[in-house]
Parts: C-alpha cells; structure tokens; sequence
C-alpha cells in the first residue's frame, strides 16, 4: 500500500481492506500519536465537504502532521482557470500527499496518474469516495465483531447513491444477504444486481420497511433528494415511506445498528437518536481512525 | 477495361478494407487518421451489400497496416475484413477483432466526466466484445455502443 494512491475501493484487495480496518482499530485504541511530525498534507476541496474535510484534518492534527490546501474551489487558482494538472504539480512539490476532493467524475484517477505524491480520493464526483466505504466497514465490524454472514438492509436513494454501490461491492467477498428498500424509480441498478447473481449473493428488493427488519444486522440509511424526482408530488407521497422511527425498531434484533453516511435530512428521526441501535454519530467518529490508518500506511509508517 | 477506371478499381500494392456499414466510412477514416496520409486513397460508399444493407470500401496504396492499428476500427465496423494486396493479387485476407483497451479514439459519454474537462487522452476498458461497451478508465462508467462518439 506504501505510495499507493487510493482512488478507489477496488485499488484495495480484501487483504488489504482488512490491514487497514486492524490499524483503525489500533489508532481507536492509541489516540496519541506523533507518526506525522514533520510531514505535511495537502486537502484539496475543490466543493464544500465540511465533514469529510474536517474528519481528514482531525486524522492528520491527531497524528502530529500539518495541513495546507483550501476548501472550496472559490478561494483558489482554480477560479484563475488553473488546470488541475497544473494545480496538482504544484501541490504535490509542497506536501507528501494530497487529500482531494472534486465534483468531476474520474479526477482522482486523473490526479493520481499526474501527481508524484500518493493520492486520497475524498469523493470525485458521482464516482467513488473510498474513505467513507472504509468507515462503513470498521463500523459494521466493530459492532458486529465480523464482516461475515451479515443481513445488511440498505435504504433511501439506491440508484444514485454511490455510498451504497461501493458498500455491496466491498461486502460481496464476505457472504451477506442484501434487503433494498427503496422508491420503484431508485432501485439498486440493474449492473448491481447482475453481479450478485454471477456470485450466487442472494437479495430481496422491498417497496417499504417490512416485517422483515427483524432479521436485519444492519440498517443502512441514505437520503432520498428531492431532485430525483420530476413529479414533485410523487416525492410528497412517498418520502416518508422510508423514514426510520423508533417504533419500527422493537422487534430487531439486539445487535442490529444503524447507519447513515450523513448529513441525514429527515430520514431518520431524531426519536431514534436515543436508541443504543442508532449508530451513525460513532460510525463519523470512526472516520477519524479509519482516515489516520490509510493515510499512515500510504506513507509506510505504519 | 481502360487505364483510367483501373486506377480507381484496383491497386497494385496495399489494403483494401471492404464492408464498413456506410453510415460508419468517415469513422473509419478518422480513427485510421487517412486524413493524415499522402498515399493513393480511393473510397466507395452507398454501395450495395446483402450482409449491412449499404457498406462502403476503401482502398490505400502501398499501406500494410498493423493488427493493434487496424484492429481499432472494429468498434465501428466490426465487421469489416482486409485484402492485403501485392502485385494485383489479393495474398491475405483478414478480419478485424476489438482490441481489450481503446486508447484515445473514443470520447467518454459522460459530461461530468474529467476527460471531457480537461484536455486529456481518453482511456477504455471493453468490457464487452460482442456488444461493444466500453469501461472509463476515468469516471468508472459503461458506455454501449449507440453512445460511442469518435473523436475528431
Ligand atoms: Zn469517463
């Protein structure tokens, strides 16, 4: 992994995923830390992620190491017309690697292929953001104590919802049963579905929460934009078919957590905020140790 | 059979690239850049065939093409198949086959792509052979066939 670039999920083998979920699991445990004296990296926000930017800077500031880049395209040379070639040259002359973020589709790929310092994808666009995959995983772990043989719900927003499409793809090697509920017009595509098929993985597809979330180990959130829909009144009617309460959760079972990748809007309410089954605030704290794990072995000091 | 038709009909040395569906000729013509070339060219078009209802033809002197070169058209004319030509006489036939990676020759449907942002050279995966879809290297997205645009 040492140099390696990390655009996405699948630049990771399951060996590999594993390693870095093992290292998370040290950096939750030692939380001082100096790894990253002298070192500094760059966190390249060309859109607004405050979260994501935050939980990267934390990682780094915990380790010791020292932060340079903006945080929104607005107040760089990008708005001067800069390349981001030119952008990511001259950066990777000033840092020993780059945390990017970038609305464009492929520009990690891109970044990675010109920058002589290793790159983190922190979500390029409607493509991948492998961080966040990397943080589902150390939570489903470390509250299930496995990533095997698990029953993973996934809810909201399955068509366009990169989080859950690099989620299904990273659990696969691990034997799950998948549930999807979502709206008829955001089922998980049909290229997902294939490949579960090709691998014997067995999913059921669900217009709505059923009695079936009991058998659930994990509840996987997402929102559901309104900007999916052309028929506004259609949004109307069904946004709260998949709104999760905490009297939906009586009868789960008493390992059963839930996640969500965050901001949510309205999807969960906040009546299960209380509930030892709401999961998502420690799974953004997971975040941190995840991102201190990567980014120390991409730089093989760890 | 006078001097002048045989010059248009037959060549001596070279390639001759027979059944490209007609509607793909000028697609041919750019992936293969014989824009770019000075040898004896001769195209026919609209010409008739029972396999792709109209195909077209091109003829190039004194040109002997690569298979990695000439195998770059079959994602437009798949169909296509070569006469290597020495001395009037056709001594090789062959067929064209989609090469595994399509290098710069293609442009990625996908607006919000980075290589149709910025001035980079396009990189693809095929997928699939028999229905052409291409895999960005890029932004990870499949394309079919209908949403293939050669580059100019
Ligand atoms: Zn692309």
């Amino acid at each position: 992994m040492k140099n390696k670039s990390l655009v996405s999920i699948n630049d990771y083998s399951t060996e590999e995923i594993m390693q870095i979920l093992e290292l998370a699991k040290y950096f939750e445990e030692n939380t001082e830390q100096n790894l990253l004296a002298g070192k500094v990296i760059a966190t390249l926000f060309y859109e607004p992620s405050t979260r994501t930017r935050l939980s990267f800077e934390s990682a780094v500031q915990r380790l010791g190491g020292s932060i340079i880049g903006f945080s929104d395209s607005n107040s760089s040379s990008v708005t001067k017309g800069e390349s981001l070639k030119d952008t990511i040259m001259t950066v990777a002359n000033y840092s020993d690697l780059i945390v990017m973020r970038h609305p464009l589709d492929g520009s990690a790929r891109y970044a990675s292929e010109v920058s002589n310092v290793p790159i983190i994808n922190a979500g390029d666009g409607a493509n991948q953001h492998p961080t966040q995959t990397l943080l589902d995983l150390y939570s489903i772990k470390k509250t299930q104590g496995t990533l095997k043989n698990l029953n993973i719900f996934l809810v909201g927003d399955l068509k366009y919802g990169r989080t859950v499409h690099s989620l299904l793809l990273a659990l696969m090697d691990f034997n799950p049963i998948f549930n999807f509920i979502s709206h008829e017009k955001l089922k998980m595509p049909d290229e997902y579905k294939l490949l579960l098929d090709a691998r014997k993985i067995k999913y059921y597809e669900h217009k709505e929460f059923t009695d079936i979330i009991s058998e659930a180990d994990i509840i996987y959130m997402t929102r559901t934009q309104r900007e999916r829909f052309s028929d506004q009144l259609e949004y109307e009617k069904t946004k709260d078919t998949y709104v999760l309460r905490n009297a939906m959760l009586i009868n789960t079972k008493p390992n059963m957590k839930i996640l969500h990748p965050l901001p949510r809007v309205n999807e969960i309410n906040i009546d299960v905020d209380d509930n030892n089954k709401a999961y998502y605030f420690t799974q953004a704290l997971n975040g941190v140790y995840v991102r201190q794990a990567i980014i120390t072995k991409i730089l093989g000091l760890k | 059979m006078n001097k002048k038709e045989l010059k248009v009909n037959a060549i001596k040395d070279g390639t001759v690239i027979d059944h490209i569906p007609a509607k793909d000729l000028f697609k041919v013509i750019r992936i293969l850049k014989l824009d770019k070339y000075n040898n004896q060219i001769t195209f026919g078009t609209n010409l008739e065939s029972k396999k792709l209802g109209y195909k077209a033809i091109i003829k190039i002197s004194d040109k002997f093409f690569e298979d990695d070169e000439i195998n770059k058209i079959a994602l437009v004319a798949s169909d296509a198949n070569l006469n290597i030509i020495r001395d009037y006489q056709v001594i090789e036939k062959k067929t064209v086959t989609i090469p595994d990676q399509i290098i710069g020759i293609a442009k990625c449907f996908n607006p919000k792509c980075i290589t149709n942002n910025e001035e980079i050279i396009t990189k693809f995966t095929v997928v699939s052979k028999k229905d052409v879809s291409l895999k960005c290297h890029y932004c990870e997205k499949i394309m079919d066939k209908a949403q293939l645009i050669i580059n100019q």
